[in-house]
């Protein structure tokens, strides 16, 4: 891939102005030097991995607010078709049998290491970053939907219908297939997802968001310190999101 | 003497015609705010797709956000005002992208899926008419496909 440059430069032109390499001198025999260029500061990161611990213990039963943060965050509300409306986060229950106990938690994209919707899309559209974020490049999605159906999670959704009023930061279109991008574009910017504020916000404080890579991370630490599980590990995918207290 | 001159003057009224023709055909291309590209205008005009495609591949693959060409920095500078003063949508012929890829006949998808207004400036639903099927067309099309069927 090559840079288009803004003007046509010549080498010494470029040198002379000074672009290249801004230095500051901090003191005798002490130099800082800046490279130009964007490369150094892309967001996506291989030395992280991105994920979430979902507590279940604390995920409140009658409570949606990370749902409805992300449809605000991210503008998926639906067109009043259930059947066919895109879901990036839902609330899930789970009921055991014999005990009746019934557990509450969202889930959304899992994040995995090893992504099924990535092996099998056909165009190269569902890719993950360096920094474990799975994603869905809608310019090149033809809207097939194989990654719909190979998701072990129902993470992915179809955009049936013509969409206006997206969010600048979230471009979504019909003929596209969708999920949770764990707000990448505020991760990037080194936030946290809209979901986990929203849980914090509601006083639950169920989901925490971290680097699963730094040992020092609060996520690290607790995933190291409590039991957690990955939803169907007997698929071995490597997810970056697990879930507490299930 | 008048045999050579007439002949001169008709090409030249011809060919004044002709540029006055043209500037009226011509995609009156909106004013645009903001400081000036660098790079000139000329350059932006041919290359501002390259740039863009380059560009979204850096945001969307490597999560590079401090890029030179994205639609949303467009809408910075190049909005456009209807007469009753509110920015246009790209269902309008007044939309900047529109000014000119009308005139080239050159159909672009990008608005499918991004807005054609800056964050905060609602499109309206003949936004949504442009791909031939208004909102909510679906649960139609579902009932006369039920209909049909039984």
């Amino acid at each position: 891939m090559t840079r288009i440059k803004g003007a046509e430069l010549s080498r010494r032109d470029f040198l002379r102005s000074g672009a290249a390499v801004a230095s500051a001198t901090l003191a005798p025999g002490v130099t800082l030097i800046a490279f130009g260029g964007s490369q150094a500061q892309a967001a996506a990161d291989a030395g992280k991995r991105w994920g979430l611990l979902i507590d279940a213990g604390k995920c409140d039963a009658g409570c949606s607010a990370c749902v409805s943060a992300c449809r605000d965050e991210n503008g998926w509300g639906g067109h009043g078709n259930p059947d066919t409306d895109a879901q990036w986060i839902r609330k899930v229950t789970l009921k055991n049998k014999t005990t009746g106990h019934e557990t509450s938690m969202p889930v959304m994209c899992q994040h995995c290491a090893e992504p099924p919707c990535v092996d099998v899309c056909p165009t190269g559209a569902s890719f993950k970053r360096a920094d474990g974020i799975v994603l869905v490049d809608k310019h090149t999605c033809i809207g097939c939907r194989y990654c719909m159906m190979a998701c072990p999670f129902k993470a992915r959704s179809f955009v049936h219908e013509p969409i206006v009023n997206q969010k600048s930061h979230a471009p979504r279109g019909q003929g596209t297939v969708e999920s949770c991008t764990l707000c990448v574009h505020r991760v990037d910017a080194g936030g946290t997802p809209a979901c986990v504020e929203a849980c914090a916000g509601a006083g639950h404080e169920a989901i925490l968001f971290g680097d699963l890579n730094d040992p020092d991370s609060q996520i690290s630490k607790r995933l190291a310190e409590y039991p957690s599980a990955a939803l169907r590990p007997d698929l071995g995918l490597g997810q970056g999101v697990r879930y507490a207290n299930l | 003497m008048i045999r050579l001159l007439l002949p001169l003057v008709l090409m030249l009224a011809a060919g004044m015609s002709a540029a006055e023709d043209r500037s009226s055909l011509w995609p009156d291309i909106p004013k645009a705010t903001g400081a000036p590209h660098a790079e000139g205008n000329a350059y932006w005009r041919k290359h501002h797709m390259e740039m863009m495609r380059h560009d979204r591949d850096l945001t969307m693959r490597d999560g590079d956000r401090m890029i030179a060409a994205s639609l949303k920095g467009c809408f910075d500078c190049h909005t456009v005002k209807d007469a009753s003063g509110a920015t246009v949508t790209y269902a309008s012929e007044k939309h900047f992208c529109r000014s000119c890829h009308d005139f080239a006949a050159v159909r672009v998808d990008c608005f499918m899926c991004h807005r054609s207004t800056p964050d905060g400036i609602d499109e309206t639903d003949d936004h949504a008419a442009l791909t031939g099927r208004k909102a909510g067309d679906i649960l139609a099309y579902l009932r006369a496909i039920g209909e049909g069927g039984e």
